[in-house]
C-alpha cells in the first residue's frame, strides 16, 4: 500500500494491540531473566486500553490517533515503559494534521517517536533498551525503496535484528543495569516489544496488499 | 507462593480500600488512582511521596501529620503513571507548591519528570528530591545511580517536618537535600519475595547463603556469603556505610535497622544490640534508635541499616512530632 488513512490506522493499531496483549506470558518471561518479570503485563495494560479508547468512536486525522494511543499509555500502565511506549505514539503524533500518510511520511513520524524517546529518556544504541530496536526501524523505513508494505517489512526485520543484538549488551537503564555482565545473554524485554509492535505492522499491511 | 489475595490483579487496590476500612477519618482517596490524600490539607508546601506497590507499609501508609500530605502508588513493584501524580498532587496542592519525594528509580523518574512538567505547565510550582541511600547499588562517584531504599523513611520524615514547619518550597527542599545527602544504607537479604500472583520468587538464594546489598526488588548485590552470626553481619553493614559515608567519632546519628518483610523483631533487635555496640565503641553519637518493618519487599527475609548523620537543624525537624498509622515521633 502507499498510503494509509486515519481509519486504516486504526485498524493497524488495534491489529498491533491484539498482538502485543496474546504476547503477555512470553514478554513477562523474557523480562523475569533481567528485570522483575511484569514487563508483559505493563503492555497487556496498555494495549487494553488502547483497544477501549481506539474502538469507541472514528477518527479524521491520524495525529489524534497517535496522541490517544499514547495517552492511553501512559494513563495505564506506569514504571518506565508506560511513559517510553507512550512516547513513542505521543511523538508519532508530531508533524503536520493530515487525514493520511504516505509511506515517506509515516518514516518521518517513526524517526520523530525515536527522537522523543531519546530526548525522554536519554538512552542511545547498545544501552540494552527499545531503541535498538527502534532506531535501526527507523533507519530501515528511511533507506528501504517500494511502498508502506515493503518498508515496514524492512522496518519488522531490522527491529528484530536489533532486538536480538540487545542479548549482546550490558544494560545502562532500569533495574538490568544492577547486572552489569550477567545481562549479556538476554534480551531487553522492551526492544522484543518495540520488534513485536513493527512486526505486527508489517503483517498488517501485508494483509492489505493481497 | 501462598498469599492471602483474591485477584492478582486487584492487590493494590484491595490494600488501599483496607487501609481506609481503618484511617477513612484522616485519609481519603484521590478518585480512582492509587493516590491517598489527608482530609485536612493545610497551609504549607505538600509532601507528596509515592512509587511502586509491595513494599508497605511505604509509601501509602505515611500519610499524616508531620509527614506526607499524599502519597500515590503505582502497580507492585511498578511506578505510578504521570496522570495519577498530578492528580493526586492537585488533590494535596495548597497552592504553596509541591514536594514529590521517591526512590531513584528509572521508572520513578520518568513518570514523576513528566508529571512534574505537566504541572509546571499548568501553574503548579513543584520541586523533586529523589532518594539515594543505597551504598551498595552504585560506587560513590556514581551517587545519582544509587537506589533508594529504607533510608526513604528518614528523609520523608524530615521533608515532613520542614514543610509543616512553613518552610517555603526551595528552602524545604534544601533541608530534603540535606537530610538525603546525609542518609546512608545498605540491606542483606537472606530469601526472595514474591510478587503477588507470580509462580516464584524474584530471586532465590540457597539455604545455607546471604547476600549483601540486594535491592528491595531482588536486584542482585554485591557479595554473596555463607550465613554468618547476626553481630558479623552488621559489623560487615555497618564498617561499609562508615566507609562510603564519612561518619565518624564525633558524629550524631540516628539509626533504624529495617526488616524486609518476614524478619521477626527478635532479629532486628539483636541486630540493634550490636549496631548499638558499633556505635559506642566508635564513638559516634546516637540520637535516636528506629527498629521496625518499613520498607519492605513482600516477604523477603533480611534486613538493612541505615544511619543518618544529624546537624542542629536536621535534629530539629527529625524530632518535631509527626502522627500517621505507621510512624509516629
Amino acid at each position: 500500500m502507499e498510503k494509509i488513512t486515519a481509519s486504516q490506522l486504526k485498524d493497524l493499531l488495534l491489529f498491533t494491540a491484539d498482538r502485543l496483549i496474546a504476547a503477555r506470558d512470553e514478554l513477562c518471561a523474557i523480562d523475569a531473566a533481567i528485570g522483575d518479570g511484569d514487563h508483559g503485563l505493563g503492555m497487556a495494560h496498555g494495549f487494553e486500553k488502547v483497544k477501549t479508547v481506539l474502538s469507541a468512536r472514528d477518527f479524521t486525522g491520524v495525529n489524534e490517533i497517535f496522541q490517544q494511543v499514547g495517552m492511553a499509555m501512559l494513563g495505564a500502565m506506569g514504571g518506565a515503559s508506560g511513559v517510553i511506549f507512550a512516547t513513542l505514539f505521543m511523538g508519532a503524533a508530531r508533524g503536520t494534521a493530515a487525514a493520511e500518510l504516505t509511506a515517506d511520511e509515516f518514516a518521518a513520524r517513526m524517526e520523530n517517536a525515536l527522537t522523543a524517546i531519546q530526548t525522554r529518556g536519554k538512552a542511545q544504541v547498545g544501552d540494552k533498551t527499545m531503541v535498538d530496536a527502534l532506531a535501526p526501524a527507523c533507519d530501515a523505513m528511511r533507506n528501504t525503496d517500494g511502498d508502506l508494505t515493503a518498508r515496514l517489512s524492512a522496518a519488522a526485520e531490522a527491529a528484530e535484528a536489533g532486538a536480538a543484538k540487545t542479548a549482546e549488551y550490558e544494560a545502562r537503564f532500569g533495574r538490568a543495569k544492577a547486572l552489569g555482565e550477567r545481562a549479556i545473554g538476554h534480551r531487553d524485554a522492551g526492544a522484543v516489544s518495540t520488534a513485536l509492535i513493527f512486526r505486527a505492522m508489517a503483517d498488517w499491511a501485508a494483509e492489505q496488499a493481497d | 507462593m501462598k498469599k492471602l489475595i483474591n485477584d492478582p490483579e486487584q492487590v493494590v487496590n484491595e490494600t488501599l480500600e483496607g487501609f481506609l476500612a481503618a484511617y477513612g477519618d484522616r485519609i481519603a482517596r484521590v478518585g480512582d488512582t492509587g493516590g491517598l490524600v489527608l482530609r485536612e490539607k493545610k497551609d504549607k508546601v505538600a509532601l507528596v511521596i509515592g512509587g511502586g506497590s509491595g513494599h508497605e507499609p511505604m509509601f501509602s501508609m505515611f500519610v499524616g501529620d508531620g509527614l506526607a500530605d499524599a502519597s500515590i502508588s503505582g502497580h507492585i513493584f511498578t511506578s505510578p503513571d504521570p496522570y495519577s501524580i498530578i492528580e493526586t498532587a492537585t488533590a494535596a496542592d495548597a497552592g504553596r507548591g509541591v514536594l514529590f519525594v521517591y526512590g531513584n528509580y528509572a521508572g520513578d523518574n520518568l513518570n514523576f519528570e513528566m508529571a512534574s512538567e505537566m504541572l509546571t505547565m499548568s501553574g503548579t510550582p513543584n520541586r523533586i528530591v529523589r532518594v539515594w541511600d543505597d551504598v551498595a547499588s552504585a560506587p560513590k562517584e556514581r551517587t545519582e545511580d544509587r537506589r533508594g531504599i529504607a533510608g526513604d523513611l528518614f528523609v520523608v520524615k524530615v521533608a515532613g517536618a520542614a514543610t509543616a514547619a512553613g518552610l517555603d518550597l526551595d528552602e524545604a527542599v534544601r533541608v530534603t537535600e540535606k537530610a538525603r545527602d546525609n542518609t546512608f544504607s545498605i540491606g542483606v537479604a537472606l530469601s526472595g519475595g514474591t510478587i503477588p500472583g507470580a509462580a516464584a520468587p524474584a530471586f532465590t538464594l540457597p539455604e545455607d547463603e546471604i547476600e549483601f546489598g540486594l535491592g528491595i526488588h531482588g536486584e542482585p548485590g554485591i557479595r554473596r556469603a555463607k550465613l554468618l552470626p547476626a553481630d558479623e553481619i552488621v559489623e560487615e553493614l555497618f564498617s561499609l556505610i562508615l566507609a562510603d559515608s564519612g561518619i565518624k567519632a564525633g558524629d550524631r546519628v540516628c539509626t533504624l535497622v529495617n526488616g524486609l518483610g518476614s524478619t521477626t523483631l527478635s532479629e532486628l533487635y539483636i541486630m540493634n544490640r550490636k549496631l548499638r555496640q558499633l556505635l559506642d565503641g566508635a564513638g559516634i553519637a546516637v540520637h535516636d534508635m528506629v527498629v521496625g518493618s518499613f520498607v519492605t519487599c513482600q516477604e523477603m527475609a533480611g534486613a538493612s541499616v541505615t544511619l543518618m548523620r544529624l546537624d542542629e537543624e536536621l535534629m530539629g525537624y527529625y524530632d518535631a512530632p509527626a502522627d500517621s498509622p505507621y510512624y509516629r515521633k
